[in-house]
């Protein structure tokens, strides 16, 4: 099958997520309904449910796992490491402590716009400490010295967490601990349109960077004798893929799994040509997302269940068959 | 007209002791094989990655085709430059014939699409190296000889006007090292610059038009095999006794030095001096 028309079938599965998304909730819609709703017609309280609770909702969970599956398929390839993910240089542990500390010191609730600007400032202070830690050991994008102030960096986040915890009352802790699980039950068009005046155009310089990243996964020597400018892709590549992953965060908390395993999923499945692996991973980590958040929601109605605990429920099973169907 | 020419070049890595490379000058002349010969640890990598521009030298200069090469784009000196360095292990699976693909970046740049010339390119680089069966094949499926077959056909896929490789034969059965070899000198002849790093003397003595051997980072000897592959200078560089023959064909290589070590009791009670029949060629 040639990639563009795999990477439409991808589209076209993202489309039937949305409406899918769209329709799961409380009250249950018909695709006409939805469709109706959509365009302004029909009863104005469905018009209303779709257009300002259930799209923007859809909308969020779509860029959120766009922008996660991008970054982790970036991280791998820069890092050289199956293993890595989109939180692999702390931007979780640091986005956790702004937002914690809002909740737990500023007093705002989960899904306040103050905790999604704390969330965001920790992970780019994180981002910048972690490149800090690396340079101090004297190579600044040194994958190893990277790798492990990451590491280094998360445990110390943690640690600042569980402190501020300690002393938090039990209302902030439920908060704090819902919006560490990750969810997008505060989603409104205003926080759909801040993270896609972030994210479509990191998408876009990732894109660009597709054949350097094939080489950097080879090698970063092969890389040099191939054209590419090591330290000033490296550099890039990690800002960008950073400032994805701090976007997404802000917007909806934690939402582990996706940007480990989407790429992956794509890759076993079509290759590693990063030229397909970006644009598909994002297709695919979008998708993905707004149905775990839909089956978040439907599950065990009324309550909702943490997005994250679906993506691994759903996504942990599913890639082990892909591992086992791919060794036989 | 040179390839590379480089002048006073000195190197030294972070924390060691020494430099690796101390005061090298030595000219790689164009159309020609050039192999750089030596113990291990005596900078032939380290010299090979100065000259591609990789690593910086503390002093000197280093030229390729009359400008200084970090004067030149990284994607203008891929266009120019094949190279095969040492081991790499990808990431990722990817198949052999997307490996040799990755050759044609340079002249593809972040956009444009693989045509018909790059296929054909790609194609006949594969077929010159003996891996056009195994283009479907992922590379970790691959034994060491072929994947180095397919990092050989990758710089051949650059279509380069100069080819650089790093122990390219390292892993390879003797009839596919003579391929590369054949391939090495056929290349040479056609106008191509080849700069190679290898271990084999032999071959090194047989295939080369020039030979650069170095010593703990210095320039020992430099010029013909036969000028180079002495008895003295070999026994001087690497500390093994050693006698020095001639091939004695058939080919076109007859009367190359062949450089045949000697065990380590023969070698203690040979009387040096007595035995130097070829060096004074």
């Amino acid at each position: 099958m040639k990639p563009l028309l795999r990477l439409a079938m991808l589209a076209l599965l993202l489309a039937l997520a949305l409406v899918i998304g769209v329709r799961v909730g409380a009250v249950h819609l018909g695709v006409r309904e939805v469709v109706d709703a959509a365009r302004g017609l029909g009863d104005p309280t469905t018009v209303a449910i779709v257009r300002r609770i259930r799209l923007p909702r859809a909308v969020l969970a779509a860029l959120v796992g766009a922008a996660l599956a991008a970054s982790g398929a970036t991280f791998q390839a820069l890092l050289r490491n199956p293993l890595a993910e989109p939180y692999v240089l702390g931007v979780a542990g640091g986005a956790a402590v702004g937002a914690v500390g809002a909740v737990a010191i500023g007093g705002f609730v989960a899904s306040a716009a103050p905790v999604s600007a704390a969330a965001f400032a920790g992970a780019a202070l994180a981002v910048l400490l972690v490149f800090r830690i690396a340079a101090a050991a004297g190579r600044a994008l040194d994958t190893r010295v990277l790798l492990l102030a990451g590491v280094v960096a998360g445990s110390f986040f943690n640690a600042v967490i569980m402190l501020a915890l300690t002393f938090a009352d039990a209302d902030s802790f439920r908060s704090a601990m819902f919006w560490m699980m990750g969810s997008f039950a505060g989603a409104t068009w205003r926080a759909d349109a801040i993270l896609a005046v972030t994210a479509l155009p990191a998408l876009a310089v990732l894109f660009a960077l597709a054949r350097p990243l094939n080489l950097l996964a080879v090698g970063e020597e092969t890389a040099a004798y191939l054209g590419t400018h090591v330290e000033r892709t490296k550099l890039i590549a990690y800002g960008v893929a950073s400032l994805l992953t701090a976007a997404a965060v802000a917007a909806s908390g934690v939402i582990g799994f996706v940007g480990l395993v989407v790429p992956h999923v794509v890759r076993m499945v079509w290759g590693s040509d990063h030229r397909f692996l970006l644009p598909a991973s994002v297709l695919l980590g979008a998708a993905f997302v707004v149905l775990a958040d839909a089956l978040a929601r439907a599950a065990a109605a009324p309550t909702e269940l943490p997005v994250g605990v679906v993506t691994a429920f759903v996504g942990v099973p599913f890639f082990i068959w892909l591992l086992r169907r791919r060794a036989a | 007209m040179s390839g590379w020419r480089c002048a006073g070049l000195s190197f030294r890595y972070p924390q060691a002791e020494r430099p690796a490379l101390d005061g090298v000058s030595i000219d790689v002349p164009e159309g020609a094989c050039t192999a750089v010969l030596g113990p291990n640890g005596s900078g032939k990598s380290t010299l090979l990655r100065v000259l591609l521009g990789t690593l910086r030298p503390s002093a000197g200069t280093v030229d390729f085709r009359g400008k200084a090469v970090d004067a030149w784009p990284r994607m203008a000196l891929a266009r120019e430059v094949g190279v095969v360095p040492q081991g790499e292990e990808a990431a990722f699976p990817m198949s052999a014939r997307e490996a040799v693909a990755m050759g044609r970046y340079p002249h593809l740049g972040p956009w444009r699409r693989e045509g018909e010339a790059d296929r054909r390119a790609v194609d006949a680089a594969m077929r010159r190296c003996d891996v056009a069966e195994l283009a479907d094949r992922p590379l970790a499926t691959l034994s060491g000889g072929e994947r180095q077959r397919v990092r050989v056909a990758r710089a051949l896929a650059q279509e380069p006007a100069a080819l650089a490789l790093d122990e390219p034969t390292a892993a390879l059965d003797i009839a596919h090292e003579m391929a590369i070899f054949e391939l090495l000198r056929e290349l040479g002849r056609a106008g191509t610059t080849v700069l190679l790093v290898t271990h084999n003397l032999n071959l090194a003595a047989r295939y080369a038009d020039r030979l650069i051997l170095l010593d703990r980072g210095r320039i020992a000897a430099q010029g013909t095999p036969a000028q180079v592959l002495t008895r003295a200078a070999v026994e001087g560089v690497y500390g093994w006794p050693v006698r020095v023959d001639r091939f004695s064909g058939p080919g076109p290589d007859e009367g190359a030095p062949q450089v045949v070590p000697l065990a380590g009791e023969a070698g203690a009670q040979m009387k040096h001096g007595t035995e130097d029949t070829v060096d004074a060629a």
